[in-house]
C-alpha cells in the first residue's frame, strides 16, 4: 500500500513537471525532432545532469540499488530506431502522452490504442524475440565509467561539466 | 517547408523554466530510486493495461506469453505512476490555464488540417511500443533513469530513439 502511495505522489509530480518543463506539447515535442525547438533537450539533459549527480551520492552511501538495462546491441539499435519512428508519427513519448492526456488532448488516446496494440504484439513474439534479437550484440549491464575503465567518480568529473556546458550552449540558440 | 516553424513560434513555450522543469525531474529521480527502488518509466504501463485487457478476454493464452510470465499483467507500481501523472498533468495545467479539450494537435491541424492523424498517431503507437519494449525502454525509462545511471544500453537506445525521429519527422512537416 506504501508503495502504491509513493507511486501516486512521484507520478502526480512527474506529470506536473513535465506540463510545466513544456514537453507534453505536441508542436513542443515535434519542434525537437524538427530542431526548431530545443526545450525537450534542455529538460532531458537537465533531468540527467541533476539526476546523475545525486544518484552518484546516493550509491556511495549505498542508499540506492542500480537498475540497469543490458546491453542488447541489436535490440538497442533496432527498437530505439522503430520507437523513433512512432514518436515522431504520434508526437509524443509513453510520458509525455500520457501527461499530455491530462491537460486535455483528447488526441493522445488514438497513439495510446496503437501502444496496447504495439505492446501485446511484442508480448506474443517475446518468446522468439528473447531468443533471437535481444541475444545478438549481448554485453550484460554495463555503464559507461565501466566500459572505460574508470571510475564514476572520475568520469562525472569530466562528463558533468561536459553536460553543463552544453546546456548552457542550448539556452543560446 | 518552414511554414511549421513560424506555427511553432506561435504556439509558444513551456510554463516553466525547462531547465527548472528538468532538474526537478532529476530530483524526482533520486526519490523514486531511493524510497520506492525504482526508476521513473513510462511505457511497461501500456504493456501492463494490454496484458490486464488481454487477461478479460484469453487469460490462459495471455499469461502464458513469455513476457508477461516475466511482467505480470496486474496493478503495480508503473501502472499507478503512469496514471498518476495523468493527474499531475491536470492540475498543473488547470491552475496554469493551460488545460484545452483537443482531438487534433494545433501544429497538425495547420499543417495537414482536420485528415488523418488518428491513423498516423495509431500507428505511431505500435511502433513506439514494439519499439521501446524490444529496446528495454522508452525516453523515461532509457533516455531518463537510465541515462543518469550512466547505462550504455540506455544511452544507445536514447540516441537510436532520436536520430529515428529526426529522420521520420522529414516526411511529416
Amino acid at each position: 500500500m506504501k508503495k502504491f502511495f509513493q507511486a501516486l505522489i512521484f507520478g502526480l509530480s512527474f506529470g506536473f513537471l513535465l506540463q510545466k518543463g513544456g514537453v507534453t506539447k505536441y508542436h513542443i515535442l515535434e519542434g525537437q525532432l524538427l530542431l526548431s525547438d530545443f526545450t525537450v533537450m534542455k529538460v532531458m539533459l537537465s533531468a540527467i545532469l541533476v539526476g546523475m549527480i545525486g544518484l552518484y551520492f546516493l550509491q556511495q552511501k549505498s542508499l540506492v540499488k542500480p537498475h540497469i538495462k543490458p546491453v542488447q546491441l541489436v535490440a538497442n539499435i533496432i527498437g530505439g530506431l522503430i520507437f523513433g519512428v512512432g514518436f515522431a508519427l504520434a508526437g509524443y513519448c509513453p510520458g509525455t502522452g500520457a501527461a499530455a492526456l491530462g491537460q486535455g488532448n483528447l488526441n493522445t488516446l488514438y497513439y495510446m490504442g496503437g501502444m496496447l496494440v504495439g505492446s501485446y504484439v511484442f508480448a506474443e513474439l517475446s518468446e522468439t524475440l528473447n531468443q533471437t534479437v535481444k541475444t545478438w550484440g549481448d554485453f550484460g549491464k554495463v555503464t559507461i565509467p565501466e566500459y572505460l575503465h574508470v571510475s564514476n567518480k572520475v568520469f562525472l568529473i569530466i562528463f558533468a561539466p561536459l553536460l553543463f556546458l552544453v546546456l548552457i550552449g542550448l539556452s543560446r540558440l | 517547408m518552414s511554414e511549421y516553424k513560424e506555427v511553432i513560434n506561435v504556439l509558444g513555450q513551456s510554463a516553466w523554466s525547462p531547465y527548472l522543469a528538468g532538474s526537478l525531474i532529476g530530483v524526482l529521480a533520486w526519490f523514486t530510486f531511493t524510497l520506492s527502488d525504482k526508476p521513473i518509466g513510462a511505457s511497461s504501463a501500456y504493456a501492463t493495461l494490454a496484458g490486464m485487457i488481454g487477461k478479460l478476454f484469453a487469460k490462459e493464452h495471455t499469461l502464458n506469453l513469455k513476457y508477461y510470465q516475466d511482467n505480470p499483467p496486474r496493478l503495480n507500481w508503473e501502472f499507478v505512476f503512469v496514471l498518476s501523472s495523468i493527474g499531475g498533468a491536470f492540475i498543473s495545467s488547470y491552475t496554469g490555464g493551460e488545460f484545452e479539450v483537443r482531438w487534433i494537435p494545433k501544429l497538425w491541424e495547420k499543417i495537414h488540417g482536420t485528415d488523418n492523424y488518428a491513423i498516423y498517431a495509431f500507428i505511431g503507437g505500435i511502433l513506439m511500443a514494439f519499439g521501446a519494449r524490444l529496446a528495454g525502454g522508452c525516453t523515461s525509462g532509457h533516455g531518463i533513469s537510465g541515462t543518469l545511471q550512466l547505462s550504455v544500453a540506455s544511452w544507445i537506445s536514447l540516441l537510436c530513439f532520436f536520430v529515428g525521429g529526426v529522420i521520420t519527422i522529414q516526411f511529416l512537416y
